[in-house]
């Protein structure tokens, strides 16, 4: 195993009665990016601490590379963290507070200057050098921590929300200075947002996070086109989740049956190997919902009654109540054209899919509003 | 993208999880069984032990004359009128202070600061200097043709009250303070966009979020008032003896154990029953700062307050709308010019007596007043005096060693109490702040009684160990106030960055707490260095510290050199709360 990977074991933190997580299993290969994404309060700070030794795990075991780390303080793992509340020392001014790590490291005062001084530059920042924190705005205290933390060039670095503050265009530059160290040092990440495109955009791959416990771990399209639950399915983007039937299987496709009125599709089996006749959930993915007025190429395809039109610039959404009253509301969408053909509101339309894009969803608990 | 396995070779495992609270609250436990708990619980079983077996004759001695019901009563007398009126006095001070902002607060704390830490004695003894037959009253009214012969000020229950009154005020005021400065300043300005008045608006909202303060500041007033001797001892007669006296004299003169022990838990019983009646209304957390909710279970007691509060709101704001304004809005200020004038002159009037000490110290007609000529005669004296070069430099030794050892202790129990969460924190915040709550008189006698069998008497290291003793509680106090606003996510950014946790303490934890620390340290320091209720039982005959000379002195033979003593004292204080001030404000810049 190479030097810089990560691996957790049984990893657990509970704080009085309350599992902050639960015994968890996890591997970061050397080099990867992976995000933790996941409501708040889900345990994502928790387990970001516990790898980098902030607090210790009342389970299992965490390892770098072949070295077992678990109760290594933190100043001896050589991860850089960046917190979610900065962390910034008050009584250091920036300049200072960037070379720390390197003072730490017995790096000469004039090179220190010289990497912290290179650092700011790289955060849009070099004003600002001989100022303190309290004297910086939230996003410029938040860049000067991503700064002080990439300065010294860790192998690991966790991040924690450290784009949170920004503005869109400064996120933008940042995440790609972010994803340029990445791929120019090889460090290996760990990075927690709530900003999902963030996280399909930059990751290798996604950790989904629930209640302490890892929902599903994969890359961003397997989380997106493929989620395990409806937990995933539900947090990730916008989702149609229909009740369905299973019917018979050919290859990794399987028949469904839809509500009352005999509709029938196909659907991706997930890995799902259940009997026919099993209820389960279907879900399709608004932007994989063809449309066409009724009376077009399939017939007894399933209806829906449109109840609101959206225009989103780009595109445009189409939320329908389905003639069969079974069925819960769906929405599809596509690029906006200018076209005297629109949908309207009452218009029937008939809804079709391509086995590819549905996908079957076996897990009967909770969706991530009720979690 | 090497990363050193030097170090992480090594296979770690958990640290037990117990052994860290004991260590950090073992010490300052230990020290308190040993040297309070041992100490207070002989002299209480001195009573009803005689060295042959059982007895209850100290108790009938106590309860055989009216005497000792008798001076209890003046004691709790003198104690409640004390209270109520540094309280009352405080009260405005303390408001100015916690509304005031940069310079003007740094002056207002400077001056209450100041007067806190002038020693107890200096300032009792400005008032027998300003209230005597030849004293500055008398000889002003006199030479004013007012009065003929010296009026008889000295002696009798004003002088006590005044004297106690002035002793108690700093301590009320920054008691006071700790709960105003965590009173959330838009609440009242909240309340002003709802619709209040000002007046409506401090005494509906500000005034009863106050009010744990006041009661904080009231109890801290009452119980150290109990304990207190030198003021009724320099400016009472013998209508104001308080209880303290009559152990003194046990002890001292007649050697009566016994009973010295009886009148102790008389004291003792007294304080306790106060502090319960304390716990049941307002709970014991609004001791340290933390604002506690008033646990007030009494509805028709509150709604009766309610409605006297909102009564004086409506009177304030009749009283504030017969002033007229020009400005409606600049009127508005925070800081009433009537309210600063009057802080003001209280805090002129309290820091005047020992400020008289320094042209007395100069003349050459001694302690009358006023001061003629200029001669360096007393400060020759002073200087000239092996007792009283020894003395200085003795309670400097053991003012050091008291501050040192108190940290050493305190500051790991302060972190304890702030951080950790295990069980019973606060039954042990309870005992370690219990030295505040027992009597100095009692601790003192009960202590030197130990002292006497472990030939701790007369020494250095005895000094240090009682002085600790009543000392430890202010440092774990101030830490903690320290501590809590203290982000510890600073020392784990600190060790993720690289630091080790030595390297931690020293670039982040102590810059950052610095400040905090010196003025704790500064505590102990001071506290020791005025400590005279220890000191006159436990130094023994020879080995005087200063508050001991000075104390001797002044109930044996008054001399000018006093003046020159109190003048050094003053410049000393002064000199310390700049430079502490100074270090605070680089340390927050820096
Ligand atoms: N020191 C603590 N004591 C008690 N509970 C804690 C402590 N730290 C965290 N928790 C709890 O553990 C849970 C997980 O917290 P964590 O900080 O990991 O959430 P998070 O996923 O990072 O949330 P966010 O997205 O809001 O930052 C929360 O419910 C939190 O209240
Ligand atoms: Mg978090």
């Amino acid at each position: 195993m190479s030097s810089s990977s990560l691996s957790v074991q049984g990893l657990a933190k509970r704080y009085g009665d309350f599992v902050a997580l639960a015994p968890t299993d996890l591997v970061v290969a050397d080099g990867e990016f992976l995000t933790l994404l996941g409501p708040s309060g889900s345990g994502k700070t928790t387990l970001l601490s516990l790898l980098a030794g902030l607090v210790p795990p009342d389970e299992g075991s965490v390892r770098i590379g072949s070295q077992d780390v678990t109760y290594a303080p933190p100043y001896e793992r050589d991860i850089g963290v960046v917190f979610q509340n900065y962390a910034l020392f008050p009584h250091m001014t920036i300049e200072e507070n960037i070379a720390f790590p390197l003072k730490m490291r017995k790096v000469g005062a004039a090179e220190a200057k010289r990497r912290a001084l290179e650092a700011l530059e790289m955060v849009h920042l070099p004003h600002i050098a001989g100022r303190y924190p309290r004297e910086l705005s939230g996003g410029q205290q938040q860049r000067v921590a991503l700064a002080r933390c990439m300065v010294y060039k860790p192998s690991i670095i966790l991040m924690d929300e450290p784009l949170g503050a920004l503005d869109k265009k400064l996120r933008e530059h940042m995440q790609l200075e972010i994803k340029r160290l990445h791929r120019e040092l090889g460090t290996t990440v760990v990075y927690v947002t709530h900003d999902q495109e963030e996280a399909m955009t930059m990751s290798d791959r996604i950790c989904l996070m629930n209640a302490g416990r890892i929902e599903q771990l994969g890359t961003p399209a397997d989380l997106y086109f493929r989620p395990r639950s409806l937990f995933v399915a539900d947090f990730l983007g916008e989702s149609n989740i229909l009740p369905a039937a299973l019917g018979s299987r050919s290859g990794d496709e399987v028949e469904i049956g839809l509500g009352t009125q005999g509709v029938s599709g196909r659907a991706l089996a997930n890995g799902n190997d259940l009997p026919p006749g099993t209820e389960v959930r279907v879900m399709v993915r608004p932007q994989n919902l063809t449309v066409a007025r009724k009376g077009g190429s399939t017939p007894d395809g399933l209806q829906g009654r449109v109840s609101e039109v959206m225009v989103t610039g780009s595109l445009t959404k189409v939320y329908m109540e389905p003639l069969d009253g079974k069925l819960p509301p769906l929405v599809a969408a596509f690029p906006t054209r200018n076209d005297d053909d629109a949908v309207r509101i009452d218009d029937v339309l008939t809804l079709s899919w391509s086995g590819r894009d549905a996908v079957v969803i076996a897990d009967s608990a909770r969706a991530a509003g009720t979690a | 993208m090497t990363m050193t396995h030097a170090q992480g070779a090594k296979r770690h495992s958990p640290p037990p999880a117990w052994r860290k609270p004991v260590l950090m609250g073992a010490p300052l436990v230990l020290l308190l069984v040993a040297f309070l708990v041992f100490p207070v619980g002989q002299l209480l079983a001195l009573s009803v032990y005689n060295g042959q077996g059982f007895t209850l004759a100290p108790y009938a001695q106590l309860f055989a004359s009216s005497l000792y019901i008798t001076v209890l009563w003046i004691t709790l007398k003198i104690s409640l009128a004390t209270t109520v009126v540094a309280v009352v006095a405080a009260y405005p001070v303390a408001y100015l202070i916690s509304i005031a902002k940069g310079p003007a607060k740094s002056r207002l704390i400077f001056w209450v600061l100041l007067s806190f830490w002038t020693s107890f004695l200096v300032r009792a003894f400005a008032w027998v200097v300003i209230l005597g037959r030849n004293g500055v009253v008398n000889s002003t009214l006199m030479s004013l043709g007012i009065i003929d012969t010296p009026a008889d000020l000295l002696y009798g229950f004003g002088a006590v009250l005044v004297g106690m009154v002035h002793a108690m005020l700093p301590l009320a005021v920054m008691t006071m303070l700790a709960v105003m400065e965590n009173i959330d300043r838009t609440l009242p300005r909240a309340a002003g966009t709802l619709g209040a008045r000002p007046g409506t608006a401090f005494w509906t909202v500000y005034f009863p979020l106050s009010l744990p303060g006041v009661a904080a500041s009231a109890i801290m007033v009452f119980v150290s008032a109990i304990g207190f001797f030198i003021v009724p001892a320099l400016l009472g007669g013998r209508k104001e003896t308080m209880i303290t006296q009559l152990i003194i004299d046990q002890v001292q003169q007649t050697l009566n154990w016994g009973l010295a022990g009886a009148i102790s838990v008389l004291l003792l019983t007294v304080v306790l029953v106060v502090f319960l009646l304390y716990d049941r209304v307002f709970g014991f957390a609004s001791l340290t700062g933390e604002s506690a909710v008033v646990r007030n279970r009494d509805t028709a007691m509150r709604r009766l307050g309610g409605r006297v509060l909102a009564a004086l709101g409506s009177v304030s704001d009749a009283l504030i709308g017969l002033v007229p304004r020009r400005h409606p809005l600049r009127g508005r200020s925070e800081r009433p010019v009537a309210l600063t004038a009057f802080v003001w002159l209280l805090l002129v009037l309290i820091s005047l007596p020992a400020f008289l000490m320094i042209p007395l110290s100069f003349g050459k007609g001694g302690l009358a007043w006023p001061p003629s000529g200029f001669t360096l005669q007393w400060y020759q004296q002073l200087l000239d005096s092996p007792i009283w070069m020894q003395a200085l430099w003795r309670s400097i030794v053991v003012a050091f060693g008291t501050g040192l050892l108190s940290m050493a202790i305190g500051v790991p129990a302060a972190f304890l109490m702030v951080r950790s969460q295990m069980r019973g924190k606060g039954a042990m915040l309870a005992f370690i702040l219990s030295p505040i709550v027992v009597p100095r008189m009692i601790i003192a006698v009960g202590m030197f009684y130990v002292f006497a069998q472990m030939g701790l008497v007369g020494t250095i290291l005895g000094l240090v160990i009682g002085h600790t003793v009543v000392a430890v509680p202010y440092v774990v106090m101030t830490m903690m106030a320290v501590l809590r606003n203290y982000d510890t996510r600073l020392d784990l950014a600190a060790q993720s960055l690289g630091a080790r946790p030595v390297a931690a303490l020293r670039h982040v934890t102590f810059p950052i707490l610095g400040a905090g620390m010196l003025s704790s340290f500064l505590f102990a320091f001071a506290t020791s260095f005025d400590e005279l209720t220890i000191s006159l039982f436990s130094s023994g005959g020879l080995s005087a510290t200063l508050p001991k000379q000075f104390w001797d002195e002044v109930t044996l033979q008054v001399s000018p050199v006093i003046a020159a003593v109190s003048t050094g004292l003053l410049l000393f204080v002064a000199t310390l709360i700049y430079v502490a001030d100074r270090l605070r404000r680089r340390s927050l810049a820096g």
